[in-house]
């Protein structure tokens, strides 16, 4: 079977074994703060989102992605996902967009 | 955003807080870095936000400090009146120090000889964000998230806190409709002090209720 339906979600955690706490710190990169602002744009100024959703799109993610995943990592992976299924952006936008990022940043870097 | 919050950005009396060496920028590119970027640019571009919106909110979020929340809870230790309202009414509470949660509901724990309270969200990372910022790596990890709601006692000594056996411990767990802050106890030793002099003894990690406050 691929998928054990009588089994509680991998996000669900509360109550089950785990390690001592870790508890170092990092202070939030800015391309993390820009992932909040965008989510708070979406949500409270557009309307175009609503916090369940970006919560739903983060339960829904695979458990070896979510566990390896940061925690703004789910979220923009999460927005995206949104967006997507608003038909605000499309897949292929998304994906010409992000080789264009990449290669542009590339180019600095060597620049 | 003004210097002085900037500032304020202490870890006051957070035992054990520690910061691992931060490169001085952004360096490199990954994955969901170029997903976000591209995100921004798409919205950028169809008119939907702008530059200086995304600038304006990261400054909203680096305003909330968790002195923001110390300044409260320093209130609610010298104005009883205050304490009252706050108890009974967080959101018009803290709309005196010019906070407003929207339509998030907020319940005020108040820690006390019998009770201590702890705040977490096992399902995600829930948090009065409004009042002590964005919350700490530890707060959103599976230990955390797992173990608190099993072994409060046990969490907290991990963060130092030992809670005597005759005082129950509460364990609360956040939704994204319903916040937590934790009131905690005035220390023994702070009666001569002034408002102002409580404020910077008063922990972020005291009002999540992993830590009490001492002087």
């Amino acid at each position: 079977m691929e998928r054990d339906f009588t089994a509680r979600g991998n996000h669900d955690m509360g109550g089950l074994t785990a390690g001592e706490i870790n508890r170092n710190e990092h202070d939030y990169a800015l391309w993390e703060k820009r992932v909040d602002a965008i989510m708070m744009l979406l949500t409270n100024d557009l309307k175009i989102m609503t916090v369940d959703q970006l919560r739903k799109g983060i339960e829904a993610l695979p458990p070896n992605a979510y566990d390896k995943m940061t925690y703004y990592e789910r979220w923009i992976s999460s927005i995206t996902n949104g967006l997507v299924e608003a038909g605000v952006i499309s897949t292929e936008e998304l994906r010409s967009r992000m080789s264009k990022v990449s290669s542009e940043y590339t180019q600095e870097e060597e620049s | 955003m003004t210097e002085t919050s900037d500032h304020e950005h202490l870890h006051q009396h957070d035992p054990g807080h520690e910061h691992p060496p931060q490169p001085d920028q952004d360096d490199t590119i990954t994955y969901f870095k170029a997903m976000e970027a591209a995100v921004r640019d798409l919205l950028i571009e169809k008119d939907l936000i702008t530059a200086d919106q995304i600038r304006e909110k990261i400054e909203q979020m680096d305003a909330r400090v968790p002195a923001n929340g110390a300044k409260i809870v320093a209130k609610s230790w010298v104005d009883d009146e205050f304490k009252r309202k706050l108890l009974a009414n967080p959101r018009n509470a803290i709309s005196e120090f010019g906070h407003d949660i929207g339509p998030i509901h907020l319940i005020v724990l108040e820690n006390t000889e019998k009770v201590h309270n702890v705040v977490v969200c096992t399902l995600c990372s829930c948090y009065p964000r409004w009042i002590l910022g964005l919350p700490p790596d530890w707060y959103k990890s599976r230990e955390y998230r797992s173990r608190v709601v099993r072994e409060p006692r046990e969490v907290l000594q991990e963060f130092g806190t030992n809670i005597s056996i005759d005082r129950e411990v509460r364990v609360h767990d956040s939704t994204a409709d319903m916040r937590y802050l934790v009131l905690p106890m005035r220390p023994k030793g702070s009666e001569g002090m002034k408002e102002e002099e409580l404020v910077p003894l008063i922990g972020r990690d005291a009002m999540i209720g992993v830590t009490e406050v001492t002087v």
